[in-house]
């Protein structure tokens, strides 16, 4: 077994809250600065310019790259010859509230989703996996819920055909319109049930946008760029800078597929310990 | 492009037209979900409200906290259609502007032009490059509500655009 402390892990769940927060990611960098040489609309591309803009300040002054700091998801990969020695769910969740509290980032945490009240910085949200080896990957989604709001989930008739499938995906993005800041980043998750198809929707927003991918992939992306949502929902060519697809075996009676969009200012941040 | 300074009398925001783009300098004021469900109550109870609504302009925000050394945090629009429901009656109070992200519904639009206001959208998802916008910030109401308190913040060069202006012409067409 490989001893792995709590208080490393803490400081370096501190560590991706400013990673993730201050810079955004590369492959959305990429995919953003695609977006805006090929926009021929000029005041789309203005805005797309804004985008870039935002990215490089927040990166120079320290600012958070969305006040929507999120509620911080975290993937903890475990890998099962690792020994954690001491708390960890304690030791994710202090090391997001000393980063966010260290880096100014938001507390929109409530405590009791109904009864509402003073908001914080934790809990966040922890998905834990078991995995082979003896390392632990740990990655920071901040998901800010301008675009979280525009989740949906639906458990398909197993006889349902892919056609409305793909209908319901792109409905979903119609359904989110300009509210949630496109450029979106769609993450699909299909198969497994309602609560894994929607795991899967999320964890596809980590997968880095390659340009490639799957047939499917592509053709929903074409097509959801020929809704001229666009960016701030003023039209253009980039209602979407990716469509990424997750899946899973289900069960015979079911189909369960699950829509999870990002914004534009998709952010998260990776560390193998 | 156009400037424009706060207060927003009928005058300044009458001749505006959706799809307009402009800067405005001067007040406004931060107030998003829980601080619209708490001036709502307090217009309901006759109470006085911590601002006054006359000529005045919303900006549906809830920034970062504050870094030092800095006037304010990230601080860019939340999703508008969230204070439709609480929108109508502030229109009727006097509120002028409010500043968001996103479409509006039916009975908001009506409000803006039955009661001449207008609705501007902002870079969505550009929290930090607004802040440059922000020469001051001030919070003067609801500071128990934390990132939802009510600030009032002095702007320069806001970027705007028209989305809604005031005979309810809608840069997002007629849904």
């Amino acid at each position: 077994m490989r001893r792995i402390s709590a208080l490393k892990i803490k400081t370096a769940v501190t560590e991706l809250t400013r990673r993730a927060n201050f810079f955004l990611r590369k492959d959305v960098l990429a995919g953003l600065r695609k977006a805006y040489s090929g926009e021929k609309n000029k005041r789309v591309k203005n805005i797309l310019k804004a985008i870039l803009d935002n990215a490089a300040i927040a990166a120079k002054e320290k600012l958070a790259i969305c006040q929507d700091t999120g509620m911080p998801v975290v993937f903890a990969e475990i890998g099962q010859e690792a020994s954690i020695v001491g708390d960890l769910k304690a030791a994710i969740n202090k090391g997001v509230e000393e980063g966010y509290k260290k880096y100014c980032l938001r507390n929109s945490i409530i405590g009791d989703p109904l009864a509402r009240g003073k908001s914080g910085f934790s809990p966040c949200v922890i998905h834990a996996d078991i995995v082979k080896g003896d390392k632990i990957k740990l990655t920071l989604l901040p998901k800010g819920f301008g675009c979280e709001n525009k989740s949906q989930t639906k458990m398909f008739r197993p006889t349902a055909g892919i056609e409305e499938v793909k209908k319901f995906i792109i409905d979903a993005v119609k359904s989110a319109g300009p509210d949630a800041c496109p450029p979106y980043v769609v993450g699909v998750g299909i198969g497994g049930t309602a609560d894994y198809a929607a795991l899967l929707a999320k964890k596809a927003l980590l997968r880095k946008i390659s340009g490639k991918g799957l047939q499917l992939e592509r053709e929903l992306l074409k097509q959801i760029n020929k809704t001229g949502i666009g960016p701030m929902g003023l039209g253009g060519a980039s209602t979407a800078l990716a469509v990424h697809i997750e899946s899973y075996p289900t069960h015979i009676a079911g189909l369960p597929v699950a829509v999870n969009i990002s914004c534009h200012a998709l952010r998260s941040a990776s560390v193998v310990l | 492009m156009k400037k424009i300074n706060t207060p927003l009398d009928l005058n300044k925001i009458k001749s505006l037209k959706a799809g307009e783009e402009l800067l405005l300098s001067g007040v406004i004021y931060t107030a998003r979900d829980q601080a619209h469900k708490r001036l709502a109550e307090a217009i309901k109870k006759g109470a006085r409200l911590p601002i006054e609504l006359k000529d005045a302009v919303i900006y549906y925000c809830g920034p970062t906290q504050r870094p030092k050394g800095k006037v304010l945090g990230s601080c860019g629009p939340t999703t508008s259609s969230r204070m439709d429901a609480f929108t109508p009656l502030l229109l009727a109070k006097g509120l002028r502007a409010m500043i968001g992200k996103g479409k509006r519904g039916q009975e908001v639009k009506s409000a803006i032009r039955k009661y001449k206001g207008v609705y501007f959208v902002t870079y969505a998802g550009c929290g930090a490059l607004l802040a440059g916008c922000v020469k001051k910030a001030k919070t003067i109401a609801y500071g128990d509500l934390g990132p939802e308190a009510i600030l009032k913040l002095e702007v320069k060069d806001f970027p705007l655009i028209v989305a809604v202006d005031s005979t309810g012409g809608s840069i997002y067409g007629k849904d």
